[in-house]
């Protein structure tokens, strides 16, 4: 009997460790544990998995008192079961990044080789031609994962053919956009397979050194790589010689972010490694060209590393069979917001967004309605429930306004304002413009302020134009992708909810009820008993009432706070 | 003991900590970050006169070193609690309560977003995504996460944390 813990940062959340320290407290037993990476499915955390004879046995939301139960007696133990429905959406789900997360022993170099690791890249050293893997990721229609979606065969390439004395393969581990947690689940679940991924690249581009460049909020999945890393040494997988094979050389270090979302731009990132601030510069040059050190570097993000093993051991031609046209393959999506199921979900390239919220997803919390789907981060765009059909491929959802980007898909409902969307992802952006361009550093802390007046109930007729016109201007006189896409997340909101601005400008109210400045909270007199529990909750004490009798709320007192409203088991408190 | 006072205790650190890391990465070129991280791990913040004695000791600009560690947000210039409060502030966090978690935390302790208590056990940051977004809204604090936080939940950590910090300053 082999039991496995999954063991991912959001298992740990959840409290996973309680679990691992209830299967070493359990002697009488004798259980040989293990863990594995996130298997993607964080609602559903902390899990755990019995293997026996062939058969897995899985469980969910596990409490330390489960364990005992659920060991002596896994296969009639129904209590914390995997739904049939939780398993069947798992089994739905093509893998091919994400293929090892949850399975294997981030921690054990033996599992990942076992499972056929390593083999795709001594393939390389023995049989195989640089321009052949090239050709193999031409094949596949590979395309960059980490935002722009730029092809990776041709970054490849001019970094193959570019002359240098030495080249670099730079992973960008640097996951900035808030919602998107794909790579800190490879990293975390999966490192061989980042390692063997980029040895890959390194031998397509001739490269023998390789920098991943972390980032610091990731502290789990800097140990687990920096032991991947030290395993792999020490099997002669790193190092010189590789495999014995003469002339093989590859290794790989891990340089820790310090945080700043504009590292996540490659000639930024570039900066931050060489020890500056991390600036963005003019391109050209493209890193192929004159990239770390002034020398050829290309530099891909966790994600697309990920498929490369996959693709030259099953083929180009398999890899592309996943997807579409234009984007194939798959894309790992996180899957968050207002959604029941949320998690880390990989799905094949042109599935629509409705079947990966709903059927995937299970929909909206509470059964509410849907109103839109956040994605891309803050250089993404809301896509409204009008456009719920679109297909997730690079091409239909930028023509919707966002972008596919890291992969971050936040769910909204009919509680979130638009309008303070559009704010907080322009405060995030405003904070992390690294200030070199001037539209950038002050054109976002100007469109800050409009959005921040707005939401407080002083917008003016005007504002949305001059947001608009302020946008353009944005996009148009930044260098880098962080100034071009910052405005995105304003734009659509105004394309697809104009009337939410409208209202919050011209009558002052937020339909979604978020905007503290724009809504009031009232007693509903024929619900309410006197029960004394809102004024008891209240924190500046302006509900006013006998026991028994109807409440009041002072309403020049009130700070709106929401106390009483969560608080009243009579639903006699409504906001208006 | 205040947190005024730790920092004039600190006021001369112990500059000889650092020697090992100036060592290992002076020499290297594109080691700021390094050499920076390695210092703040040390002290956990990086005091002034570090900045003069890594410029000294290396050769590297002094505004240099000060442009690097105000660039990123990971370096701080003060001292922090004990318990550093890392609350995050991502996309799904927002959309799932994090201001009233913010909220809750600023009333409970008594300090706004960057501070730190005046006893010294709590400093309270913002922080983008930590990663955890399924179990939103999450903090994060002396690297344990606390997930799917109500205000309630968050007052009762900090609570717990509070009693804890006391009692081993009791006892020393």
């Amino acid at each position: 009997m082999k039991v496995l813990v999954g063991a991912g940062s959001c298992g740990f959340a959840a409290g996973a460790h309680k679990l691992m320290d209830e299967l070493e407290a359990i002697q009488d037993l004798q259980i040989d544990y293990e863990i594995t990476g996130c298997i993607g499915m964080c609602h559903l955390e902390p899990i755990m998995e019995v293997h026996e004879g062939g058969e897995v046995f899985r469980f969910v939301k596990v409490l330390p008192e489960d364990v005992r139960p659920i060991l002596e007696d896994f296969r009639n133990y129904a209590n914390n079961r995997i739904s049939v429905e939780d398993a069947d959406s798992l089994v739905k789900q093509p893998r091919v990044v994400l293929k090892n997360c949850g399975v294997i022993n981030p921690e054990d170099i033996e599992d990942y080789i076992n499972i056929g690791g390593y083999e795709a890249i001594r393939n390389c050293y023995e049989s195989s031609s640089p321009e052949a893997v090239i050709n193999e990721i031409k094949t596949s229609g590979l395309r960059g994962r980490g935002g722009a979606g730029f092809p990776t065969w041709f970054k490849w390439d001019a970094a193959r053919k570019s002359p240098g004395p030495k080249k670099y393969v730079v992973c960008n581990a640097d996951e900035g956009d808030p919602g998107a947690f794909m790579d800190r689940s490879v990293l975390e679940g999966d490192p061989h397979t980042l390692i063997e991924g980029m040895m890959i690249c390194g031998f397509a581009i001739d490269s023998d050194e390789g920098v991943v460049y972390v980032r610091a909020e990731y502290p789990l999945a800097i140990r687990r790589l920096e032991k991947a890393i030290k395993d792999a040494r020490a099997k002669n997988i790193l190092g010189k010689d590789i495999f014995g094979i003469k002339g093989r050389n590859f290794d790989l270090r891990i340089k820790a972010g310090a945080g700043a979302f504009v590292c996540g731009e490659e000639t930024a990132l570039i900066a931050s490694l060489e020890g500056e601030r991390g600036m963005p510069r003019l391109k050209p040059p493209f890193p192929a060209q004159k990239g770390f050190w002034q020398l050829p570097t290309n530099i891909n993000n966790v994600e697309t590393f990920a498929n490369v093993p996959w693709i030259i051991r099953n083929g180009g031609a398999a890899f592309a069979k996943f997807g579409i046209e234009s984007s194939k393959g798959t894309k790992v999506f996180a899957l968050t917001g207002k959604v029941k199921k949320g998690g880390l979900v990989e799905v094949p390239m042109g599935m629509s967004l409705r079947e990966v919220i709903y059927d995937i997803g299970g929909g909206i919390v509470g059964d509410r309605p849907f109103k839109a789907v956040q994605l891309g981060g803050p250089s993404g765009g809301c896509v409204p429930m009008q456009l719920i059909d679109t297909s997730v491929d690079y091409e239909s959802i930028t023509r919707t306004g966002a972008i596919v980007g890291s992969g971050g898909m936040v769910v909204m409902d009919d509680t979130t304002c638009m309008v303070d969307m559009a704010r907080f992802f322009l405060d995030f952006t405003c904070k992390e413009s690294c200030g070199k361009c001037t539209y950038c550093r002050m054109g976002t802390k100007r469109m800050l302020e409009i959005l921040e007046r707005i939401t407080n109930g002083q917008g003016k007729d005007g504002d949305i134009e001059l947001l608009e016109e302020l946008s353009y201007k944005v996009k148009d006189g930044s260098l880098c992708g962080l100034g071009q896409t910052a405005p995105n997340p304003v734009l659509t909101t105004i394309k697809y909810f104009r009337n939410e601005y409208e209202d919050h400008i011209y009558n002052k109210t937020c339909t979604a009820k978020q905007c503290a400045a724009l809504i009031r909270y009232e007693v509903v007199a024929d619900k309410c008993i006197g029960c004394t529990v809102c004024a008891k909750a209240c924190p500046v004490s302006c509900i006013k009432g006998e026991l028994r009798k109807v409440h009041e709320i002072d309403q020049d007192a009130c700070i709106k706070c929401g106390q009483c409203f969560q608080k009243c088991k009579f639903d006699a408190i409504r906001v208006y | 003991m205040g947190i005024q006072d730790q920092v004039e205790d600190r006021a001369l650190v112990d500059l000889s900590l650092i020697d090992p890391i100036i060592e290992k990465y002076g020499k290297v070129k594109g080691s700021t970050i390094t050499i920076l991280q390695g210092v703040q791990e040390t002290y956990g913040f990086l005091p002034s006169e570090t900045l003069t004695y890594i410029a000294k000791k290396t050769g590297m600009k002094e505004a240099k070193l000060y442009g690097v560690a105000t660039f990123y947000t990971q370096f701080r210039m003060k001292p922090v609690g004990k318990n550093l409060i890392m609350l995050c502030q991502g996309t799904a966090c927002h959309v799932n309560g994090a201001s009233a978690i913010e909220k809750a935390i600023v009333e409970e302790l008594g300090i706004c977003e960057g501070e730190t208590t005046s006893d010294g056990i709590f400093t309270f940051t913002n922080v983008a995504c930590l990663g955890c977004c399924s179990l939103a809204p999450v903090m994060m604090i002396n690297g344990e996460t606390y997930a799917k936080l109500t205000p309630e939940k968050t007052v009762g950590v900090l609570r717990e944390l509070r009693a804890e910090a006391q009692s081993e300053m009791e006892v020393s």
